[in-house]
């Protein structure tokens, strides 16, 4: 073994996470070299010391009682409420009915809130997948290596379709997890800009026509169609992000296109021109 | 009868929460701890990571609880610096900057038995981030790379090559302070 080779083992020996072979061989290359020896030794010497229980930080006496009630209180909300005497049913019963028919009447003039958070945790996933420098799990342009990576990592298989001759390059694509769930991410760049597009099974019914929010300077646009649930995310101009999901649409059975701004201010319905007429002639 | 026995199924679930989770009281406060840098911060953020934990154990679905209930706190720290202090974490490090290994160009050998453990606290202190995680999760709680890999949703190859040069920086910044104090 040479110095090289074992300067990047001897990290992943010190940890134990070589194989057997591995490990002989660079024992017997620290028993010969003495320049990876006295490394390999201060290597142990600062392990020793990190590892030091002195360096750990103890919680305080209180705060795992502390921790103890708050979690108790959190699983004991249920119970209260059952506990409430019979006295108190009809009047909290109706109340309770009061209370869901104002929320769903106010569910039904505004926004669902679902999709803001949503949205949001959209916008995280995506801020965090540039951050990180990890944007892909499995980079590569081709749609044939990106959509069979998914499979036995997923419950589903994801539409993957590269869209390089319209500008829009698939680079890869990504495991996430939104909404208490796995999701696809795949990822498509436009120039310099990087998008995002999540990938899960909707369970509500098919809605093509696309809703557009902003948030954090982003745009986003969800719909979901044959059985999938989507959100693209970019920091491309809306135009541009809205020519990329009809691009992605193109050939599924439902086109029609439609752009709501989420923003309760201003809701303009406006359809895309070309998809439209297409999306008439197909339309049932 | 019903209330009864949603009442027991309440208890139950908040005793198994608590059979599995408060084990990993002190790996939890000692990553937020190492994480947050501050002793009153990271009690709120372990008290908010185990009342999210408690919400999402019905996804808990058996298996290695330590990196389950660790990656929920290392969430909840991260959310947390970036609410309050996203400065922290607004240079990220370049993987692909090939700096791993062991520095041999630099003769002096540094022993470490005598540094006050002071001193190997504030270097530690000192990393960025990504470099102390890995390091606190691995020399600390003597995780495995692929535990760490786990909680820290990174590939192994990351894991490693962090280790190395979070280790590498660390031993710099130690020999520095040292070289300090002995001046002083």
């Amino acid at each position: 073994m040479i110095c090289q080779e074992s300067r990047n083992l001897i990290h992943p020996y010190l940890d134990g996470e070589l194989d057997l072979v591995r490990s002989l061989e660079i024992e017997a290359h620290l028993k010969d070299c003495q320049t990876c020896a006295q490394a390999y030794n201060e290597l142990r010497s600062l392990h020793s010391a990190v590892s030091d229980t002195a360096m750990r930080f103890k919680p305080p006496a209180a705060l795992r009682n502390r921790v103890r009630s708050a979690v108790r209180n959190e699983g004991g909300v249920m119970n209260r409420s059952l506990r409430l005497s019979w006295r108190w049913i009809i009047p909290a019963v109706s109340l309770a009915v009061l209370v869901i028919v104002a929320l769903s009447l106010l569910a039904l003039l505004s926004r669902p809130s679902t999709n803001d958070l949503k949205a949001q945790e959209i916008v995280s996933s995506h801020v965090r997948s540039l951050m990180e420098k990890h944007l892909t799990d499995v980079p590569s342009s081709d749609q044939h290596t990106v959509k069979p990576w998914f499979d036995g990592r997923l419950d589903f298989s994801p539409p993957v379709k590269d869209l390089a001759s319209a500008g829009f390059s698939l680079v890869g694509g990504r495991l996430d997890y939104i909404g208490n769930r796995p999701v696809a991410a795949l990822v498509y760049q436009h120039r310099q800009h990087y998008i995002n597009v999540f990938v899960w099974p909707s369970t509500g019914a098919s809605d093509a026509s696309g809703r557009a929010f902003v948030r954090q300077g982003y745009n986003l646009i969800n719909w979901s169609n044959s059985g999938m649930n989507y959100w693209a995310i970019s920091d491309l101009n809306l135009a541009e992000l809205q020519q990329f999901v009809q691009l992605l649409q193109k050939d599924s059975a439902a086109v029609r296109f439609q752009i709501r701004m989420s923003n309760n201010a201003r809701e303009d319905h406006f359809s895309v021109s070309n998809l439209c007429t297409e999306s008439t002639a197909h339309e049932t | 009868m019903t209330q009864r026995g949603s009442c027991l199924q309440e208890e139950n679930k908040t005793a198994q929460f608590e059979a599995i989770a408060l084990p990993h009281f002190d790996a939890a406060y000692n990553l937020a701890r190492w994480l947050v840098r501050d002793d009153h911060d990271a009690e709120d953020v372990v008290q908010e990571a185990y009342l999210r934990a408690f919400r999402f154990f019905g996804g808990y679905r058996g298996g290695d609880s330590r990196s389950w209930l660790l990656t929920i706190v290392r969430n909840t720290c991260y959310t947390w610096l970036q609410q309050n202090r996203s400065r922290e974490l607004s240079e990220p490090i370049d993987d692909k900057l090939d700096e791993v290994g062991i520095s041999t160009e630099n003769p002096e050998t540094i022993l470490l038995q005598t540094v006050d453990a002071q001193l190997v606290r504030q270097a530690l202190e000192e990393l960025p981030i990504e470099f102390r995680e890995v390091l606190i999760m691995r020399e600390m709680e003597d995780l495995s790379y692929k535990q760490i890999s786990t909680i820290g949703d990174l590939p192994i190859g990351t894991v490693m090559s962090r280790l190395a040069r979070g280790r590498k920086r660390l031993r710099e910044l130690l020999a520095s302070s040292m070289r300090k104090e002995a001046l002083d």
